[in-house]
């Protein structure tokens, strides 16, 4: 056991908060300041740092204990650091694995710069936690493939310049071999987008979105590595997806905590009933557990170990207490903890209900609840897949 | 940055458990439930030459001077084999008392503690929990009074007692005006007494001890969730071998969701539960000001998730999990029995409230 990061990392740590304090924005952003931000950071090595230069990174040594130290200074001083959106979170290291030359020199810098939004187009209607059956098909038609077929829960779709998309090029091999990963400019035509509105109404953090594509063309250059591994390469983004699923618990518990203090009813402060007091204190143990069981992954990460059965868990865990902690400051609010959309006598511009709401989607999104456990069961601990039913 | 287990502390848990598993299976578990004093004697001397009842005391007395997440790590082997010993009181709770208060006259006591030649146990049960009247108090140079659920105390050859919440006696487990009558629990692997004090006379006072109570109860809640840990990574393991071998539908039921995720489930909340016991345990050496708020959330946390594992776990069993000859209610009571020494969930929940300012009057 040894806590400490040692003198080398606080040294950078100190870099990162002047650099903060000299160049810190206020909020909020106009896009273009946004954007002249996110530069300033790339060019001292704060976002984008282990990006190689030539495709418009800083270009130092990927160093984990320099990632978890910017973010927690950026954390600290409450502004985000880079971009959190799914090309520089997906794409980016998909195309730095899989990608020709020219794609990464082509994609990469815009991407992490904010010049170019993309949009990922895996799911659709009948093809949700069963992925691999999806059946968008892209036919080969001269030095182009033809795309047909529909994506759902596509975030940022409407905002995107940009998608990563799984289509169906071999329709005869096997389901998991069939697949391609091609890269396609949203103004292409036959592409059409259509919102898909969710439970968090107006307050909302994504913009969700259906996709349609009708014979949209895309040149064959655009696929990202070779035909029919695009099963492959989706996974290495997926990992990319569920360990960005890294829920900041101890933050929002110090939140909660901070609004039963102030919360009162009959002129008695939540935190003075003790049943909401306890419910809030079993919600601490638990937001410390993840917190450590964070260093814990983060201690497995650095000496290149695997967490096992033990990093297995972290998403399915990690959602569940967002939720919940959602649920005792929609409580302690009483009748005022279902006001919404901006009422009057809302509190934290209905702050919770939006998480509480948003928290609920991500235990289903990204692999579901019941996913994980499966995963969990069958990875983790040694139990057997399901037998698939015989056909009748 | 390192947030996990040294060589040696791996090492140690290996040994313990393998001495454990050769020495003590649960065949000679069931043997000693019946005995009058489960603490077998023998058994303890035997662990500790193997080091295990000194960890905690210093070098100069004889002992290995070792951490308490090392100690919490033999705790946890001890709950995973349901052993019964003297564990908590003898080789936790007593040496860290000894500690704090120092001077002299305790030295003996440590290397006492260390060789297995005395065994030591508490009763602190009324400083955080008055019931029946209980409570121990100092008159005329000897003792009177009531002390309840006392731990490891039955056959114990010292015990310390707490006289209000700010004061220790040290008494002799054999001294006269002294009853210790066994508390018969669920749990047959721990033995918890009742003190009957009429005129004991004390072997020491030790006065201004709120602070080695104080740090006697951290260093006991962390260990006993780690006794806790270890028996629900046991009921764990045997419930996942038991799916992976028990047919019915002409399938292991295993390979059925219900019971896949049943065991999941419990695996969830275990993996998470042990970081945050591996950093509770190292804040009562490193960060002792973090120290109390830790061991209530640990022990709090531990007896929440221990519930449902030992539940969930016999479930997957189905019938003959709830047989005495399954052996699995060892396990379920040890956890069980945890749930509430020390202070049970909610009041450790309050207490970590209190720790933190946030316990506001209502």
């Amino acid at each position: 056991m040894d806590l400490e990061y040692g003198e080398r990392y606080e040294a950078f740590r100190k870099e990162v908060r002047a650099f903060l304090e000299a160049s810190k924005p206020e909020e909020p952003l106009a896009w273009k300041d946004r954007l002249a931000w996110l530069s300033l950071q790339i060019e001292h090595g704060y976002w984008a740092r282990t990006i190689p230069k030539e495709y418009g990174g800083y270009g130092a040594e990927p160093d984990l204990l320099e990632t978890v130290i910017m973010d927690e200074e950026f954390n600290r001083a409450g502004v985000a650091r880079g971009m959190m959106a799914q090309g520089p979170s997906m794409l980016v290291p998909t195309l730095l694995a899989h990608g020709t030359e020219e794609q990464k020199r082509r994609w990469i810098g815009p991407t992490l710069r904010g010049d170019v939004m993309w949009c990922q187009g895996y799911s659709e209607p009948g093809a949700g936690s069963d992925l691999a059956s999806l059946q968008t098909s892209a036919t080969e038609d001269g030095d182009d493939f033809v795309i047909n077929g529909q994506k759902i829960w596509t975030s940022t779709a409407d905002k995107s310049q940009m998608i990563f998309v799984l289509v169906r090029t071999e329709p005869d091999a096997k389901k998991h071999a069939g697949i391609s990963y091609i890269l396609a400019p949203m103004d292409t035509p036959g592409i059409e987008v259509q919102p898909l509105r969710t439970m968090t109404g107006s307050l909302g953090e994504n913009s969700f979105n259906q996709v349609f594509f009708s014979d949209v063309r895309v040149p064959k250059a655009n696929v990202v590595g070779k035909r029919g591994e695009g099963w492959k390469i989706a996974n290495t983004t997926l990992k990319h997806e569920r360990s960005s699923l890294n829920a900041n618990a101890e933050g929002t518990w110090l939140r909660l905590k901070r609004l039963m203090e102030k919360e009162t009813a009959n002129g008695v402060p939540a935190l003075a009933s003790p049943v909401y007091r306890d419910r809030l204190m079993r919600l601490q143990a638990r937001a410390l557990t993840m917190k450590h069981h964070g260093m814990r992954m983060l201690t497995c990460s650095l000496k290149n170990e695997s967490p096992g059965v033990a990093g297995l868990v972290v998403k399915l865990q990690n959602c569940q207490l967002s939720f919940d902690m959602a649920a005792l400051a929609i409580d302690v609010m009483g009748e005022l903890g279902v006001l919404y959309e901006h009422s009057k006598y809302e509190r934290e511009l209905g702050f919770w209900q939006a998480y509480s709401m948003f928290s609920l989607g991500l235990i289903i999104g990204g692999g579901t609840a019941q996913i994980q456990k499966n995963i969990i069961s069958e990875r983790g601990l040694g139990l057997p897949r399901e037998p698939k039913p015989a056909k009748a | 940055m390192d947030f996990g287990l040294s060589e040696d502390q791996l090492l140690l848990e290996e040994t313990v458990r393998g001495f454990l598993a050769d020495q003590v299976p649960i065949t000679r578990v069931r043997e000693l439930r019946d005995e009058e004093y489960p603490n077998d004697r023998a058994l303890w001397q035997d662990l500790a030459e193997l080091g295990v009842a000194g960890i905690l005391v210093p070098e100069e007395h004889g002992g290995s001077a070792l951490t308490l997440l090392d100690a919490a790590l033999v705790s946890q082997s001890l709950g995973h084999a349901v052993t019964p010993a003297p564990f908590l009181a003898s080789a936790v709770m007593a040496p860290v008392a000894l500690r704090t208060l120092g001077g002299e006259e305790t030295g003996a006591w440590l290397g006492a503690i260390a060789g297995g030649e005395a065994v030591f146990g508490v009763a602190l049960t009324e400083t955080f929990s008055i019931r029946e009247g209980a409570g121990v108090a100092l008159d005329g140079g000897v003792l009177r009074g009531k002390a309840m659920m006392a731990l490891d105390a039955l056959g114990a050859d010292h015990i310390l007692v707490a006289i209000g919440d700010d004061r220790l006696a040290m008494i002799r487990g054999d001294a006269s005006g002294l009853q210790t009558n066994r508390l018969t629990t669920i749990d047959a692997t721990r033995c918890t007494s009742e003190l009957a004090l009429d005129g004991v006379e004390p072997e020491a006072v030790f006065d201004g001890a709120a602070d080695a109570i104080s740090r006697m109860l951290d260093a006991g809640r962390i260990a006993l969730a780690a006794d806790s840990l270890g028996a629900c990574e046991s009921m764990i393991e045997q419930a996942v071998a038991y799916a992976q071998e028990r047919k019915q539908f002409d399938r292991v039921i295993g390979s059925f969701q219900a019971v896949k995720h049943m065991c999941s489930e419990m695996i969830a909340e275990l993996e998470p539960a042990r970081s945050l016991l591996w950093y509770a345990a190292h804040s009562f050496d490193a960060l002792p000001d973090e120290a109390p708020l830790m061991a209530c959330h640990a022990l709090a946390h531990t007896a929440e998730i221990g519930r449902e594992i030992a539940s969930v776990s016999t479930q997957v069993h189905g019938g003959i999990g709830w047989t005495d000859e399954q052996n699995l209610h060892f396990w379920f009571k040890r956890i069980g029995v945890a749930r509430h020494l020390l202070g049970g969930p909610e009041f450790l929940r309050e207490r970590a409230a209190e720790l933190q300012g946030l316990a506001l009057a209502s």
